[in-house]
This record gives structure tokens, C-alpha cells and sequence, in this order.
């Protein structure tokens, strides 16, 4: 079969798909925010966008390009200091959704942006840190993770545990009386992944259009539980393409690759 | 009193070396100015603190004015990496010391700082590595519920230097857009330099005060620097420079390349001015579109 759409582009459609119209959505920039002004422009007009940065109900009419474009405060509804964004509306309990990429996730939803290889003094490679990632992870009450799976990306343990997942070395999630949930699925370019309800243990629960649970697996780290009945997912409309590549991204910010 | 002088002696003036320095603003209204100024005077083993270094503190970093680096985010934000503090991370130049938080616990800090409060609480970090890779993340038990609660230490810089659109010969600030962290920053720093597009008249304050995010009474120094932030932008005034940040890429991923952008765009020139004028067609490129805000009436 061949496909008319790239991974990329599907990840971005089922993303957006997870949003339901008029939840509040704490967003990070790339794919999450494509995904969340796709959602938008399609089956979940109200919903209300929070860019760390303070914006609030945001609507660009151009795609941001960081989380601190000027074109997400014309003619959104309110600007909030970050003061206000992280302690009234996040860890007030107002944010219904997080939506986090990351460079390594690891078996319990564990979200990496620290450093991979080395030690934390000395590390391999020093990615940018945190910025609001952990507390996101911690507050909002649910979390949704995006990214492309591989070996590399998806180890049974992260380096460096930058924002909470299920479990850390060995501990529930439970215990550290997070008010959020956690991380619950995950948007991969091959499948979606979600956390056992008991366990925390991210399990394939969806397959996209040509994939195999055997090429899934060869990209995690771990040996990936598999769901009696999985999933499948529908391939992105025409509708879906169209806003995309014309209208949200057409410099293919995002989308390349 | 005017408080209104030149980037030249504001600087020479409030930055010392060995100083803990806050150039404030999230994305917006970034103090490119101040900090090529700072590197212009050779001021060494500043700590420099802010949520998200950007490329300025790329380019302090590189050029040798930093010896620790207090943040919470060190990317190139919607590009890639900040190349000179990697390499400064990954043994691969002069090491500079890291305090690493996340956004809110920089702003929890600065929270406190400005509230002259010892610490912040906030429900944070369980189940993170970042108190393991910072002692200085500690926790306290709540003397009401018994819940035990994430703590940050106050952070009460020397210097805040914040870039805003218009203030006063006073120092009284004004800013519109993102609002990022430099209230607090101001309020919990020693001495504050306000660095503007527009130097207005003390009326057009007064007519629009809920406008006012900085009163001149913390202000040391005003200097008047339009354009002062590109790079980054200021709502109204100029967009966002991302071809810059984009190619920044190229220039920083090399030592020798960016030593060379060093010379040419801040010890080769005087000022902002000559950096400006060194880019024609910055206008044309970047200034803002108009979108008018609706007008209040302040009246009784």
C-alpha cells in the first residue's frame, strides 16, 4: 500500500484526535501545537489553548514558530505572568490536559530532556532541561505524550527522569500524591501506546495502517505488552491533509522528517 | 531626577564582575542590547540567571563573561541547541557551574525574591531526578496539613536588566504582550536597569497605568535602545527575528564561527545603533503590523 501521508503527519492527526472540544490544554511547542490548532480548525473548536508563556485561549494565525510567538497573544483572551500561568492556572488545577514531547520515554512514561549518556555532570549529550515540562507532568490532569518511536527514544529507563511518569525506580506514582494522572497514552509515527490502569506500564493499545505488533516492538526498549484487542487507527483525512500542509504548517516547520 | 543614560554607562555603572545578573523576558522583549554591552566591557565570572538562557547567554557564555548559570530551560527555542553552552557541558570548553530548576521553580524563586521570603513553596519534583542533579530543590513539611511540599530558594540577583516598550526618564516601565517573569525579577534584584523602545513623557504612564509592570522607585538606570531587543521581539513594535535564531545553528555549532560573529556584530561595533545600522532592511522585514488595543476609560 502506498501511503499518501507521511508518519509525521499521521502522528499529528491522531494527536489531535485525543482532544476533545473545549478541554483546556496546556501546550508545548512542535507537534503538540500543530496538533492542538488542528484539533481547532476541525472537531474541537472551543478548545482553550495555554502556552506557558502566558498566552491564554490563544489563536495564531500564523503557526508559532517557539511557545512565545507574538502571534499567540493578538487577540487571545488573556496574558497571564508565568507566575500566574504555573501557580493559579496549572498547579490550581485548571489545566485538564499537558501535551509533552521528549528525547527519550521510557517503559512508565518517565519523560527525559535532561541529558542522555554520561552522568548529569558529565553527560554524552546536555539536552535544554525541563522548562515547564516536569510541573506539567505533575498538574495537568492528564497527560499526553508525542513522538517518534526508536530504540534510542524509547529505553525500558530513562537517563535522567525530567518529568514524572508512573513509576520511579520501582516507586508507584501514587505514593508522591501527584494531583494529575499522569502520563495515559502516547502518539507514537507507528502506534499509540497507553498505560496499564494498574501499573503504569505504557502497552501497545493501537496499531496505524501497515504496521505489525513485531514492528513496534523492534523500536522499544522493553518487551512491549500487548493489548487483547488492539486498536486501529483511521489514516488522516483529506480534510485533515489539506489543513496541514496548507494551511498550518506549509514551510513544513514541523511536519519535515 | 532623570535616571536616563547611555547602554555604555548603565552597564559600566551596575555590572560588576563577579555579579549575579537577570536579563528577564520569555521570548519578548529580550535584552540583546544589554548583554552584547556586558560583553563589549569584559565583565567575567558572572552568574547569569534566567528561565531560558537563549542565545544571549549562548553568546555571553562564549564570550568568557560567564563562570555559572542559573535556568530552567537551554534550548533555541523553536530551532535547536545553544551550542557554546553545550560545549561548555560536554567537556568540550571552560566548564561553567549549573543550578538547574524548572520554569516554575525559576519562578517560584524569583516568587520569593521579590517577597524577600527565604524560600517558595510549591507540589513539585517527586519523582523527578532534578532535586538529585540540584540539593538546593529541598522540601518542607505544610505546619497546617502535614503535606510535604517542594522548596526553592529565594533568588535575589544583583542586577535585573529588563527591556520593555516605553517608560519614563524615571524608570517607570511599561509592557504589553508576554509578560514573562520580569515583575518579580525587578522586584526581587538589587539594582534594575530598564532598558526601552520608547521614551515616553511621565503623562503617557499616568494616562494607562495598569500598563505599568515596574514603577521607577526600584529602577537604577533607564536607557532608551529601540530595537535593543532583536533578535527577539516586541509586540507592537518588531517580530521575531527566526531566521536569525534558525541560521544561529550554523553560526554556533562551530567555536571558531561564532568567535567570528562575536567580532564582527558585537566588539565591531560602538553601539546598537551601528548594529542596526549594520542590517538594512531590518524594517521592512520585522516591523510590526498594527492591531490597536480597544481603549478603558480610567475614569470616576
Amino acid at each position: 500500500m502506498t501511503a499518501d501521508y507521511t508518519p509525521k503527519e499521521l502522528m499529528a492527526c491522531v494527536a489531535a484526535r485525543e482532544l476533545r472540544d473545549g478541554e483546556v490544554v496546556f501546550v508545548g511547542i512542535g507537534l503538540p501545537n500543530l496538533a492542538c490548532n488542528l484539533a481547532r480548525a476541525t472537531h474541537a473548536p472551543k478548545l482553550l489553548l495555554i502556552y506557558e508563556s502566558g498566552a491564554v485561549g490563544a489563536v495564531p494565525e500564523r503557526l508559532p514558530v517557539s511557545v512565545g510567538d507574538p502571534s499567540l497573544v493578538t487577540g487571545c483572551i488573556m496574558v497571564a505572568s508565568m507566575a500566574d500561568v504555573f501557580q493559579s492556572f496549572l498547579q490550581g488545577g485548571r489545566i485538564e490536559v499537558g501535551f509533552l514531547g521528549g528525547a527519550q520515554v521510557d517503559r512508565w512514561g518517565n519523560i527525559n530532556t535532561t541529558v542522555v549518556g554520561g552522568s548529569y555532570e558529565h553527560p554524552k549529550v546536555r539536552l535544554p532541561g525541563s522548562g515547564g515540562a516536569a510541573e506539567i507532568a505533575v498538574h495537568a490532569r492528564r497527560l499526553l505524550i508525542i513522538g517518534a518511536l526508536s530504540p534510542r527514544m524509547f529505553p525500558a529507563d530513562v537517563d535522567f527522569v525530567t518529568s514524572p511518569g508512573n513509576r520511579y525506580h520501582g516507586t508507584p506514582r501514587s505514593a508522591f500524591k501527584h494531583p494529575g494522572a499522569g502520563p495515559r497514552r502516547v502518539i507514537t509515527d507507528r502506534a499509540i501506546l497507553e498505560a496499564n490502569d494498574d501499573t503504569g506500564e505504557l502497552e501497545l493499545s493501537a496499531l496505524y495502517p501497515g504496521e505489525t505488533v513485531e514492528s513496534v516492538r523492534a523500536q522499544v526498549g522493553w518487551p512491549l505488552a500487548v493489548r487483547d484487542a488492539l486498536g486501529s487507527v483511521e489514516p488522516p483525512s483529506a480534510e485533515e491533509l489539506r489543513l496541514l500542509r496548507d494551511v498550518l504548517d506549509p514551510k513544513r516547520l514541523f511536519l519535515k522528517g | 531626577m532623570s535616571k536616563l543614560v547611555s547602554m555604555h554607562d548603565a552597564i559600566a555603572a551596575h555590572v560588576r564582575d563577579g555579579d549575579s545578573v537577570i536579563i528577564e523576558g520569555f521570548t519578548h522583549l529580550i535584552a540583546y542590547s544589554a548583554g552584547h554591552e556586558i560583553i563589549r566591557q569584559r565583565r567575567r565570572d558572572l552568574t547569569l540567571c534566567r528561565l531560558t538562557p537563549d542565545l544571549i547567554y549562548d553568546q555571553m557564555i562564549a564570550a568568557g563573561c560567564a563562570r555559572k548559570m542559573v535556568f530552567s530551560w537551554a534550548g533555541n527555542p523553536g530551532a535547536g541547541s545553544l551550542f557554546a553552552f553545550r560545549r561548555a557541558v560536554e567537556g568540550k570548553a571552560a566548564p561553567i557551574e549549573l543550578e538547574e530548576y524548572s520554569h516554575f521553580g525559576m519562578v517560584a524563586r524569583l516568587s520569593a525574591g521579590a517577597a524577600h521570603l527565604p524560600f517558595w513553596a510549591l507540589r513539585n519534583y517527586a519523582g523527578t531526578d532534578l532535586p538529585v542533579a540540584n540539593p538546593q530543590i529541598k522540601t518542607v513539611t505544610c505546619p497546617y496539613t502535614g503535606e510535604e511540599l517542594a522548596t526553592v530558594p529565594a533568588l535575589n540577583p544583583d542586577v535585573a536588566i529588563v527591556h520593555v516598550q516605553r517608560a519614563d526618564i524615571h524608570g517607570n516601565a511599561q509592557v504589553w504582550g508576554l509578560l514573562g517573569t520580569q515583575k518579580e525579577a525587578a522586584f526581587a534584584a538589587t539594582r534594575v536597569i530598564v532598558v526601552c523602545e520608547e521614551i515616553v513623557d511621565e503623562a503617557v504612564i499616568r494616562a494607562d497605568p495598569n500598563r505599568t509592570i515596574i514603577p521607577g522607585l526600584i529602577v537604577s538606570a533607564v536607557v532608551h535602545e529601540p530595537w535593543g531587543a532583536h533578535p527577539s521581539y516586541a509586540q507592537g513594535y518588531y517580530d521575531r527575528d527566526n531566521e536569525f535564531y534558525v541560521n544561529w545553528e550554523q553560526v554556533a555549532r562551530d567555536e571558531a564561527s561564532l568567535a567570528r560573529w562575536l567580532d564582527a556584530w558585537v566588539y565591531g561595533v560602538k553601539d546598537r545603533a551601528e548594529y542596526i545600522a549594520k542590517q538594512p532592511g531590518l524594517d521592512e522585514r520585522l516591523k510590526a503590523k498594527s492591531r490597536p488595543s480597544g481603549v478603558v476609560d480610567y475614569g470616576y
